[in-house]
């Protein structure tokens, strides 16, 4: 297991791992708020120890309101939310989780440094103060105000102080918003450095990209419901799958420049859907080779061919849109 | 062996309580001193009024044996601390519940009490620093003559007086939104404070207001501070006292409705 701690990457996915306890979970629950709104419809999550779990879900999906049971801000209708084997709202579960959620205003008269030793404050073992400016990138801007702060700095504070406790299970939501691409990238390296160390991690996001590179397991919610889950590849096989293509799992999107019209392009063996747009033809076939010789047979002139592997966000929409 | 274990339960939540509220309040203190929009119309409301009508209009007066300077210091000592609790705990409570920054505390080990101690704390030293500022104030230009005992008796009379308008606000944070507290919390404050007979001495009013000032705990708590200098007109001080921890326990009673109603909504 020290082995598997020190290796640079991502560790092993989570059915790999050694241990499959379960470190967080929402058993079948239910959230209804009053005027009959429901939020979570049998909703059921478990996190495994050291995963790193994206929930990705258009707005309104119920993303916020799983989270919210997970911290204890908020009881369920029917169900059972349990963290480490307790209830959320445990002293002893809270002081393992760490939490980022979306603050819309922190107090702004406080300094970094300042707000930082004030979650500290609350953990017997915090992390080490330089070890969190560090790890967040904070170094030089610990003496501002965070009301002086841009967008970007904000939430790099606001990730420290989920950091402060040196928790096991870390909640993110939203974590990237608002940032440029630089300072994403830093988040990320970071979630998965977290991720290397053992913690476990939930983060919602809508930025598909992101789900796609840091979780082991996504897990796509839509009106309450999961709409499909597993690994990021799983999902995007399951996404073209929903999107009119075959059952297979080796769909790919060919996108090519040619003459041939749509609707002769779909005898082609394989090919499910044919769509110009502009110069360029998007085919998705479940037989790419077969597709491709039968193409360049067909059409001598075809230039300006790419070979893809369905997007992330193609599932994604796929998925949701389906489930309309 | 089980007696010891059973004391260092009941003991460590304390320890471990203790340097996080004494944290948490410090920071709340400087938060809001920093804040200047708070700091100055907080300290500046009483302070203004208190030179124009305590000092510029009335300086060296006397009522028979009382000095009218020495009076109105009384008066706006309670205006000021009464202002330091709504808006410091109201406005503040409000907006922290707006932005999710309550969250993230709940979300913490933070201890519950810790917060609203807090700010109730922030909210008294308040209150000392604006009846310390109308104290020399009144000593310096309004040839008010002030014992260090009275003083004291000021000082400790803040402590305990912020508490009742603590908890008002406490019930004004949970159950106003932030956009419209500051506005709402004048609406309160400014009538209260005038019926209360923090602005002009409750004989000045019409008769059936200083009938109806006994419900304003404004009026006890005046009456509370006017009776250090021995200036208290009505009532027993008793009475007082059961004014302010009858006002006190209808705000927690409705502070706590509020609190029920936005947990079952979260």
């Amino acid at each position: 297991m020290s082995a598997v701690l020190q290796l640079p990457q991502l560790p092993a996915p989570p059915l790999a791992w050694p241990s499959n306890e379960a470190v967080a979970s929402l058993n079948h629950v239910t959230k209804r708020f009053p005027g009959s709104v429901v939020a979570l419809d049998n909703f059921s999550l478990f996190l495994r120890r050291g995963e790193v779990v994206a929930l990705l879900g258009p707005n309104g999906a119920g993303k916020s309101t799983a989270v919210k049971l997970l911290m204890g801000l908020s009881a369920p209708t029917s169900g059972t939310v349990s963290i480490f084997g307790a209830d959320p709202r445990n002293h002893a579960a809270r002081m393992r989780t760490g939490v980022m959620l979306q603050v819309g205003r922190a107090p702004e008269m406080l300094r970094v440094r300042e707000h930082i030793q004030l979650f500290r404050g609350y953990y017997p073992n915090p992390m080490a103060y330089a070890d969190i400016i560090q790890i967040a990138g904070l170094e030089g801007i610990e003496s501002r105000l965070f009301g002086q702060l841009s967008g970007g700095q904000k939430q790099r504070v606001l990730f420290a102080l989920a950091l402060a406790g040196d928790p096991d299970l870390v909640f993110l939501d939203e974590p990237t918003v608002g940032l440029d691409i630089k300072s994403r990238r830093g988040m990320w390296a970071q979630i998965e450095s977290l991720a290397a160390r053992g913690k476990t991690v939930l983060l919602t996001t809508h930025y598909l990209e992101e789900a796609d590179s840091l979780a082991h397991r996504i897990v796509v919610i839509d009106k309450g419901h999961i709409v499909c889950e597993g690994t990021p590849a799983e999902v995007k096989s399951l996404g073209s799958t929903a999107a009119g293509a075959s059952k297979s799992r080796s769909v790919k999107v060919i996108c090519c420049a040619t003459a041939i019209p749509a609707n002769r392009l779909l005898e082609i063996s394989g090919v499910t859907s044919a769509t110009l747009s502009g110069e360029i033809t998007t085919l998705i076939t479940s037989q790419s080779e077969s597709t491709l010789r039968e193409l360049l047979a067909l059409d001598p002139s075809v230039h300006s061919i790419e070979v893809q592997s369905p997007k992330l966000e193609d599932a994604f929409l796929a998925l949701t849109n389906e489930h309309e | 062996m089980s007696t010891s274990t059973l004391t260092l339960a009941r003991i460590s939540p304390l320890t471990r309580s203790l340097p996080i509220f004494l944290r948490e309040a410090r920071y709340e203190f400087i938060r809001m001193l920093r804040t200047r929009s708070f700091a100055f119309s907080v300290v500046g409301f009483p302070v203004v009024f208190y030179l124009f009508f305590g000092i510029i209009m009335n300086r060296g007066e006397h009522l028979g044996p009382i000095s009218v300077a020495k009076y109105i210091l009384a008066s706006y000592a309670v205006f000021g601390m009464v202002g330091a609790a709504l808006f410091g705990i109201g406005v503040g409570l409000a907006g922290d519940l707006a932005a999710g920054w309550l969250d993230l505390k709940r979300a913490s080990p933070m201890p519950p009490m810790a917060y609203v101690l807090a700010k109730c704390s922030s909210a008294m030293a308040f209150g000392i620093l604006i009846v310390s500022i109308l104290a020399l104030m009144g000593i310096t230009m309004g040839h008010v003559s002030l014992s260090f005992g009275e003083y004291v008796l000021m000082i400790a009379l803040t402590v305990v007086g912020v508490i009742p308008f603590a908890c008002m606000g406490l019930a004004i944070g949970l159950l106003v939104p932030f956009s419209s507290a500051p506005g709402i919390t004048n609406m309160i404050y400014l009538p209260m404070s005038f019926c209360g007979g923090l602005w002009i001495p409750l004989m000045f009013l019409p008769k059936f207001l200083q009938k109806a000032a006994v419900l304003m705990p404004t009026f006890h708590l005046g009456q509370l501070m006017l009776g250090v200098f021995g200036y208290a007109s009505t009532g027993s001080t008793l009475s007082h006292w059961y004014g302010l921890l009858g006002f006190t326990m209808l705000m927690l009673g409705i502070a706590a409705i509020a609190l029920r109603r936005l947990e079952l909504n979260s």
